[in-house]
């Protein structure tokens, strides 16, 4: 039974270029130009989706991105499948697939349907009164819930579409290509400023284009044939850039905003292809200007949801824009001139008009009149009270408006339609406005608000600025752009305006019903499905702030950002609890103002390109020796190196056993490195080291802790005297730039008189660590001028040296409790001094390791991680390391707050060893410790921070954290599991070596 | 998203930069003869203003410096940036 309700060609569309596209299923065809919502519209469908709580069914309301209805689901191949896209933005391609999103099985017949006779039942605030308890059965709920709400889904595989962000720095934006917006974009160009001009549509001009009669004249001229012209003119335009089908998303501070642009979206499915799809602009201009228009608003009665019922303006526009006609008897009802400016055009179309229901009751203006001529009756201080049609409407009941609009009297009159259109006035559309911050002023005259403050370099014109009439955009928006411009003159300053559209409106925002309060469902949020009685119920319910309310009934939560009904809410919360609009305030409008893509959010940073990749000058030699890695920050460290089909355990197990029985290699390149230097470098070094470093010696090294000024263990590592005034620090991996950042902190701001100098050099060099009883041979054989015995060469000194022409650093520092030495050298020889050792470990079968073995080795000595083992609630001496904190010392980073009444107490957490009572038992890194299990609640003592199997041990061996863990030696604890209780033994954290004979042996 | 004017580099985007918190907060030159009141007055309280605040600002993927910033915090306004050890321009 599908209709061609096109009635005649127009500007937007092409008949001469067909499209097929299917919608649920079916085959239809529409023509270039079209959108999805105009070309179903052309096949008289207007039933495209369920409503969300109710499941009352919805048709295509507006013509443009404040739809609330008409939200489909895409399906361009499995990958492309995109949910939430309005039928009323886009335009049709060849081979379209939408389905309608919200219904289930489908959109006739919709089992949640039942919702809308139990909705006496669901009340506004019903989610959170019922699922919110019990709350174990919230998973059965969220089941139902989820099936029978569905919002469309997204692909589930990577999404093979190109997306790219894109920076512009204009002297001024424009926002919006309609009337007011192409006169600014025209001045602003013309007066030498590089201009941006950005429309949402495909086309520019916005209302005005299609306002093709002889009621609105500009110069003589209809005003659409004027704006024609000047369109001609500002394309041609230089320093002017024009970008359509771009829909500005956020308006932040300092004039930065996020627009959207739409390169492949209308393109036919085979002309996509290696094309990016869509731009994320991210622009910065000194000026902008708003035009973005207004929206108009919906009448609040009963049953103003069937679909067939739009606003008055879409159906103007698809008549106009895209010869279109709605229905074949069409109703319009009103509050103020605008249907009649749409009646006019639907008459010249020959679409017939079967009445007109105006809320005033004194009318008269040219636009009446003419409409009267054509025989149109008009039922002058009438309101709709209900109307009929299930999917579809079929007609309306009217009745009388009492004088003062709080009842209705008389008797009821039925009329017959398949069409209505209705209108409320108009909203300015002031979403990006009070985005960047700026503040609305209420003008009562005709109920709106409007910008009133701005807070960055901006200006707003025409109807987003309050100015709704042709004459008032006209007159207007010269003098603003002038004086924002700071120009002398425009090109609009005598120029003749003609507009039959009186201003005059009747505004209530709840219509009266002759049914009693709570039998009605007038809705205010259409996709959300919040009524006139929700919003009445929640102020009953003792919620007054409009953030509240907005909160516990959802209107306007929906992706729409209720675009159509906020005022409506606002005004009928003024009305309910007797307060003045002005004072009520708005809700915010957040960005984005139309739904993004995440495509466009993530541009290029997707796959490999997500996040930067630090890779070690070594990292080749791990890869082709089939290391697995690990991500440390942004570095790729090699984690282990299983061999024959190890598992990670069984690698970490042998590469821990050789690192203690002949030698091990590590690729410590990562740690982060800082070079300091200046005549007071020991001083700032006693200064953010716990520990004392004057007298260390030339060609020493030392262990340091670093501390946050709360007392806190924030980071350590060991720094070498290099010479007199010149030191190197190492770092952890993670902490490298944060400590960096932090000495640069205290440098610059509290200590500007020490004279130091901190450079990174984290990059420069590379580490190679080897361990264990043959390190010295191997060394010695990679770099035989070095004099490696341990008198010359002791345990935690530095010497320079040569690897043939290169300079290179030797520490003999240990992580691993081994006797170790580590050399660092220019980065680009380091792979090549790798496989030097490699080559000289040979017969000493030395053994790389990874990050795991490292962590192991370490443990086994008790050696803490920060980070790991630390949690920015440790103080040194809940790490037990007293021995690292300097008595003498006037002051360091954090030392007064080592004696504050929270870090002296006794039942701190403490770290301690963990030994459990089955050696062959690993913990779980995280599990809780507590000590009875009987007394409930249980008391949770702590938990382990580190965990692992010791092979030179032959035993599981843990650190962890305990409430008073120091006076806890030797007592037994429990570390409850899901299903068993592990016994474990409180012990030193030092497993190995206590006496570090091995460090020289 | 702010423009902000380094006092070194000159106009930079924000997301060059890092916020350090409150300005003109003096470490004690004598942390140990504090009360744990007075540590903790100089360790923890921190002034939230709505309107004139004076911060910490750091050039971290720039110039690497610290500056002051007098930011209105009701509208986002930058009054003033200036050097580490300058005297604030605006009261
Ligand atoms: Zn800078």
């Amino acid at each position: 039974m599908t209709k061609n309700l096109r009635v005649k060609s127009s500007k937007l569309v092409d008949e001469t270029y067909r499209i097929s596209f299917k919608f649920n299923g079916t085959t239809y065809y529409g023509f270039k130009g079209d959108t999805l919502a105009s070309a179903l519209l052309a096949n008289n469908i207007h039933l495209v989706g369920r409503s969300f709580k109710y499941h009352r069914p919805r048709g295509i309301m507006t013509a443009g991105s404040e739809e609330p209805n008409a939200i489909v689901q895409l399906h361009n191949g499995t990958s492309r499948t995109e949910p939430n896209v309005r039928a009323t933005e886009i335009e049709i391609y060849e081979g379209l697939v939408a389905t309608s999103q919200n219904c289930w099985p489908s959109v006739k017949f919709d089992i949640g349907g039942i919702n809308n006779f139990l909705s006496p039942l669901l009340p506004a605030g019903f989610y959170y009164k019922t699922f919110m308890w019990p709350a174990s059965f919230w998973e059965k709920y969220e089941y139902f819930i989820r099936k029978s709400a569905g919002l469309g889904k997204s692909p589930d595989v990577p999404d093979p579409d190109i997306y790219e962000h894109k920076y512009i720095h204009c002297d001024v934006l424009v926002i919006g290509a309609g009337i007011s917006g192409l006169i600014a974009a025209k001045t602003s160009a013309k007066s030498g400023f590089k201009t941006l001009l950005v429309e949402e549509k495909s086309y520019l001009g916005g209302s005005t284009i299609y306002q093709d009669s002889e009621f609105f004249k500009i110069n003589n001229q209809n005003s659409a044939s004027w704006l024609e012209k000047e369109i001609n003119e500002v394309k041609k335009i230089e320093n002017l850039e024009i970008k359509t089908r771009t829909s500005v998303a956020a308006f932040h501070g300092y004039n930065f905003l996020l627009a959207r642009e739409n390169l492949t979206d209308h393109l036919p499915l085979e002309q996509r292809e290696n094309k990016t799809r869509q731009r994320l602009l991210k622009i910065r201009a000194k000026k902008v200007i708003t035009a973005t228009g207004s929206i108009e608003r919906p009448l609040i009665f009963d049953n103003n949801d069937r679909p067939g019922i739009l606003l008055s303006s879409a159906i103007k526009k698809y008549a106009d824009l895209f010869g279109v006609a709605c229905g074949e008897k069409n109703i319009l009802f009103t509050n103020n001139d605008s249907v009649y400016e749409t009646a006019i055009s639907l008459i010249q179309k020959g679409i017939k008009v079967q009445a007109i229901i105006d809320n005033r009751e004194e009318i008269d203006s040219k636009l009446i009149k003419e409409t009267e001529k054509n025989n149109i009756k008009i039922y002058k201080g009438y309101t709709i009270v209900d109307t009929f049609g299930y999917k579809r409407i079929n007609s309306v009941s009217i009745m009388k408006l009492s004088k003062d609009g709080q009842k209705v009297i008389g008797s009821k009159e039925n009329i017959s339609c398949d069409s209505l259109g209705i209108s409320g006035g108009w909203t300015p559309a002031v979403h990006l406005f009070t985005q960047s911050g700026g503040k609305l002023k209420f003008r009562d005259d005709d109920q709106v608000f409007i910008p009133n403050t701005y807070p960055s370099n901006q200006i707003s014109i025409g109807s987003c600025n309050g100015d709704f009439t042709l004459d008032e955009i006209l007159i207007n928006t010269p003098k603003l752009l002038k004086e924002f411009l700071n120009i002398k003159k425009t090109e609009y300053e005598n120029i003749e305006i003609y507009s039959a559209f009186n201003k005059s409106k009747r505004n209530i925002w709840l219509l009266p019903s002759n049914k009693i309060v709570g039998k009605t469902k007038s809705f205010v949020d259409f996709q959300n499905d919040a009524t006139a009685k929700d919003i009445k119920l929640a102020l009953r319910e003792g919620f007054r702030s409009i953030e509240h309310v907005k909160r516990y009934t959802t209107t306007g939560m929906g992706t729409d950002q209720g675009k159509l009904g906020n005022m409506h809410a606002l005004g009928i919360i003024s009305e309910t609890a007797s307060s003045k609009m002005g004072e009520l305030g708005t809700t915010t409008f957040r960005p984005p103002y139309t739904p993004l893509t995440f495509g466009t959010i993530v541009g290029r940073n997707v796959g490999k390109y997500f996040d930067i990749i630090r890779k070690t000058p070594i990292h080749e030699w791990h890869v082709e020796n089939k290391a697995e890695f690990e991500n440390v920050g942004q570095w790729k460290r090699a984690w282990y190196y299983p061999q024959n089909g190890e598992n990670m355990h069984e690698a970490v197990q042998r590469e821990s056993k050789a690192a203690r029985d002949s030698a091990g290699i590590l690729d410590a390149s990562t740690l982060g490195k800082i070079d300091i230097q200046g005549t007071d470098a020991s001083e700032f070094l006693n200064r953010v080291y716990t520990n004392a470093w004057s007298k260390l010696e030339i060609g020493k090294c030392r262990y340091g802790l670093m501390l946050n000024e709360d007392g806190m263990v924030y980071d350590d590592g060991v720094t070498t005297r290099l010479d007199e005034n010149h030191y190197i620090m190492t770092t952890t991996t993670g902490g490298a730039a944060t400590v960096l950042g932090k000495l640069e902190d205290y440098l610059q701001t509290e200590w500007p008189e020490l004279d130091v100098y901190l450079t990174s050099v984290t990059d420069h060099y590379a580490t190679i660590s080897v361990c264990g009883p043959n390190s010295k041979k191997i060394i010695q054989k990679v770099i035989p001028e070095i004099d490696l015995s341990d008198k010359d060469f002791p345990h935690m000194s530095f010497k320079n040296s040569k690897i043939g022409n290169v300079k290179c650093r030797v520490m003999r520092i240990s992580f691993t409790g081994e006797q170790c030495y580590e050399i660092n050298i220019q980065a680009n020889y380091a792979k090549s001094v790798w496989e030097n050792c490699m080559e000289a470990g040979k017969d000493f079968n030395i053994t790389p390791y990874g990050t795991e073995t490292m962590h192991l080795l370490r443990a086994e000595k008790g050696f803490i991680i920060a980070g790991q083992d630390t949690d920015a609630t440790m103080t040194p001496i809940d790490l037990q390391m007293d021995w690292i904190v300097s008595k003498k010392k006037f002051d360091f980073i954090g030392k007064r707050s080592l004696y504050r009444s929270d870090t002296i107490r006794e039942d701190r957490k403490q770290l301690v060893g963990l030994i459990t009572d089955n050696p062959e038992e690993i913990l779980e890194e995280g599990a809780q410790i507590v000590a009875d299990m009987n007394k409930k609640p249980i008391e949770m003592l702590g938990h382990v921070t580190s965990s692992y199997f010791s092979p030179n041990l032959k035993k599981s061996i843990a650190l962890g954290v305990v409430k008073g863990g120091k006076n806890m030696m030797g007592q037994k604890l429990i570390i409850p599991m899901e299903k068993k209780q592990i016994n474990v033994t409180v012990t030193d954290p030092v497993f190995l070596d206590k006496e570090n004979k091995r460090l020289n042996a | 998203m702010f423009l902000i004017n380094c006092p070194f580099c000159g106009e930079r985007e924000q997301s060059e930069f890092k916020a350090g918190g409150e300005a003109h907060i003096v470490r004690p030159k004598q942390p140990t003869e504090l009360s744990d009141d007075q540590w903790a007055e100089y360790l923890f309280m921190r002034k939230n203003i709505k309107g004139i605040q004076f911060e910490r600002w750091n050039h971290i993927h720039g110039c690497r410096k610290w500056f002051n910033m007098v930011r209105d915090t009701s509208n986002d306004e930058i009054k003033a940036v200036y050097k580490m050890g300058e005297k604030p321009p605006v009261k």
